[in-house]
């Protein structure tokens, strides 16, 4: 039962964390004290690692970032695998994301800078330089259609009458 | 002075009662409307990129009169994997425009002058014309919110007189979100089938039932050779716009029905019809996801009126919340008129679906969380100012 409640709970959460603890009670059937016990606990075992919100820069005017996604091919490393490379590279500030991938490369890494030569110069003087890195490729974002699961320029519009049988 | 060139009966047949209210709540800004009969979702992209499909594919031609083979086949194999009721397709499944449609033609088909119609209130706004546009009359059973407003055997009874024919009803329903289970529906068979009763089941809410399965009376023992079924895409899929509904019935009714449909409507658009197979076929995880959606905004919608004073039963299917306004003090009308005024929410007047809706109010939750959350707040101070500006009244008379 709590368990179902906590899946139902985090889904909604993953929509939408704004959503206030009065409404997610009323939704969920239970009382607002417990759901807010409920997320303390998911925060503290880090279920829940933290709430971003998804901003469209392009339309502030204010959009100074270049994102790269990066193909990386690593040499695995005996007893631990993947996982102590992939560790290094997610410290980097300028890491956006990390991803063991499976098929023609290792790992998928998401880099975020400020101009298209500070990114080139993070990949060739700080990643491709790690021990164990045997080749990258970088490929820059050019127009964010979808992230998320959100469309960026849905043109999502109520056309339904106000009032209908 | 020209003649009226209109029929006498379309005179004196009264205008939809949710349309003065439409054209009322339109004319204000910023309204959040609890008021829609229909999803807030669009239509799921698979079914709209069939439909694209059927287009580009040169899919612009009538069908058969009673709809494509294909979806027929679906509509099939969708009834008895669904409510297991089995209905074949190439004589007892009709591709409508709209649930609409198809009890417009179930009623034309079935009445002869006089028959008639017995119809549990609150029901949809069309029940009641269809019948008298069709030569029947109507006879109106209302239910009570103590019985969660579901037919009670002993009314159906009382009810019946020689002229009875038809019964006619729909669950999960629309406006109270009340439906009927298994054993329920057991009871009022056996009416039907001791008093010879023909059933009009319109059942377009079927899929959007929270608490269990839905069943459908016509699988009931003896029960389908006596009941029209009629359903559609326009709730469970999200297809409203698209019109495209469907009627299961014996043969021999099919065949009357299919007269009808064929001289006045020839057949459903095409393009709707191949989205229809593409629901059947791909939806299923689509309507769920809808479903437990609903589900959500129920909890949020019953939960939220009980908070704020305004006494609600458990509605089980659909996606209306019908809760009672009487201790406001105020009458439907009032209550939805005022509401909007003053706090902009949309509701519908509870008795623009019968008289024995008088004193509630349909509230529908197909709209966003956070709409819902909004409009429940304007709701509350609206009903502690009323109640504020009942205690100055009492006091002073």
């Amino acid at each position: 039962m709590v368990e179902d409640l906590k899946v139902r709970l985090l889904h909604a959460l993953e929509q939408n964390h704004r959503i206030a603890t009065k409404t997610l009670a009323l939704m969920l059937n239970v009382e607002e004290t417990k759901i807010q016990e409920i997320i303390n606990e998911l925060e503290d075992v880090k279920v829940i690692l933290g709430y971003v919100t998804l901003i469209d820069w392009e339309k502030t005017g204010h959009n100074d970032k270049v994102t790269a996604m990066i193909d990386v091919q690593v040499t695995p490393q005996r007893d631990v695998g993947f996982d102590v490379i992939a560790a290094r590279i997610s410290r980097f500030p300028e890491v956006k994301s990390v991803y063991l991938m499976s098929g023609g490369y290792d790992l998928s890494v998401m880099v975020e800078g400020t101009s298209l030569k500070q990114v080139a110069f993070f990949v060739s003087e700080k990643l491709a330089t790690l021990e164990n890195v045997q080749s990258t490729a970088t490929h820059f974002v050019l127009k964010k259609y979808k992230q998320n699961g959100i469309i960026f320029d849905d043109h999502k519009k109520d056309h339904r009458l106000v009032i209908s049988p | 002075m020209s003649r009226s060139f209109v029929k006498k009966s379309m005179v004196t047949l009264p205008a939809s009662g949710i349309r003065k209210f439409f054209d009322m709540a339109n004319t204000i800004r910023g309204v959040i409307s609890l008021g829609v009969g229909e999803p807030d979702f669009v239509t799921p992209w698979h079914i709209r990129e069939a439909s694209v499909y059927a287009l580009e594919k040169g899919y612009t031609n009538y069908t058969s009169n009673c709809g494509l083979e294909e979806l027929r086949r679906e509509i099939s194999n969708y009834l008895l994997r669904r409510y297991q009721v089995e209905y074949d397709y190439t004589g007892e499944i009709i591709v409508t425009v709209g649930a609409s449609e198809a009890i417009d033609i179930a009623l034309r088909s079935v009445l002869d002058p006089g028959d008639e119609v017995i119809i549990p209130e609150p029901c949809f706004v069309s029940y009641k014309p269809c019948t008298v546009m069709a030569g029947g009359v109507f006879k109106t059973i209302p239910t009570r919110e103590e019985d969660y407003f579901k037919l009670k055997p002993e009314d159906l009874e009382k009810a019946i007189t020689p002229n009875s024919k038809v019964l006619l009803m729909s669950y999960p329903n629309n406006p109270t979100g009340t439906i009927m289970t298994g054993r329920e529906l057991e009871q009022i068979a056996r009416i039907a089938k001791e008093h010879d009763l023909l059933v009009i089941t319109d059942e377009i809410y079927s899929e959007l039932t929270y608490t269990g399965n839905h069943v459908s009376i016509a699988s009931i023992p003896g029960m389908k050779e006596r009941t029209i079924l009629i359903n559609g895409f326009s709730k469970s899929y999200a297809m409203t716009g698209w019109r495209i509904g469907y009627v299961a019935a014996p043969e021999e009714i099919a065949v009357a029905m299919l007269k009808i449909h064929q001289y006045t409507i020839m057949c459903a658009p095409v393009m709707g019809q191949m989205a229809a197979v593409e629901a059947l076929k791909n939806g299923m995880e689509a309507v769920n996801k809808m479903t437990e959606q609903y589900d959500q905004r129920r909890n949020l919608i019953v939960n939220g009126l009980r908070r704020i004073g305004l006494p609600c039963f458990e509605p089980k299917g659909a996606f209306y919340a019908f809760p009672s306004i009487k201790e406001t003090g105020l009458s439907s009308r009032e209550f939805c008129e005022n509401l909007l005024y003053e706090e902009k929410v949309a509701v519908v007047p509870g008795d623009a679906f019968g008289r024995c809706g008088e004193g509630y109010i349909r509230c529908s939750y197909a709209a966003s969380v956070e709409q819902i959350s909004e409009a429940l707040d304007r709701m509350e101070r609206f009903v502690r100012q009323n109640a504020a500006c009942l205690k100055t009244s009492g006091m002073a008379t």
